[in-house]
């Protein structure tokens, strides 16, 4: 799961690091993540997870960080998908 | 009105940025952020999504509820008659607002080449919470 999560945020994320360097719990709102790119992250996890954010997970600490991202994911019961 | 009673949200967004998720996502994208008003207000041009988008953000801001589960579509950026934005709140975001104070709104969009950007100023009611001496 955190593999495709980093390869959306290198996908859609905009950040200032190099995805694949980030930490579980680094605030990506600081490292540059925007509302609107937010937004991007949001659409491409659902497609990458075949999943749908409901509008209760619509906060910005969803998308704040890998775990946060993860435990979103995890309570939408999404699985990695084979390759 | 006394300073405690408003509150301002700014934001900031790219054109490009919103170019490029209409490219990638299409309508998921257009119909997740703004309401069939903004679409049609726009005519889903670039420019002025990412203006409704900046104003979006603004308003979020001025509500100050910073990490609040909002629909983006639930804050619409409607026109009044003449052609002056206008703030419609729906779902969550008119309970917080609600929940604030906030009676009145006024809102700012512009655009210019790679950037669009907007100023929302949030009203509160000047009695909500107002000591009763400063009632006269």
């Amino acid at each position: 799961m955190r593999d495709l999560i980093c390869s959306v945020l290198a996908d859609h994320a905009r950040l200032k690091s190099d995805a694949s360097e980030l930490g579980d719990e680094d605030d990506l709102y600081q490292l540059g993540l925007t509302s609107h790119a937010s937004v991007n992250v949001m659409l491409a996890l659902e497609e990458a997870f075949d999943v749908e954010f409901p509008n209760e997970l619509l906060r910005k600490s969803t998308f704040q960080s890998i775990a946060n991202m993860a435990a979103a994911l995890r309570e939408l019961g999404a699985e990695v998908p084979a390759r | 009105m006394s300073i405690q009673h408003l509150a301002v949200g700014v934001d900031l967004v790219l054109v490009a940025d919103v170019a490029r998720s209409v490219e990638q996502f299409g309508d998921r994208y257009l119909d997740r952020v703004y309401t069939p008003a903004e679409r049609g207000d726009t005519a889903d041009s670039p420019s002025g999504l990412a203006a409704r988008f900046a104003a979006k953000e603004a308003v979020f801001k001025a509500i100050g509820a910073t990490d609040a589960a909002v629909a983006w579509s639930d804050i619409e950026i409607g026109r009044r008659p003449g052609g002056a934005p206008e703030v419609v709140l729906r779902a969550e975001a008119r309970r917080l607002a609600d929940e604030a104070g906030i009676g009145h709104w006024a809102v700012s969009m512009t655009h210019e080449g790679a950037m669009a950007a907007a100023v929302a100023v949030a009203c509160k009611d000047a009695r909500a919470g107002r000591p009763a001496e400063e009632e006269r």
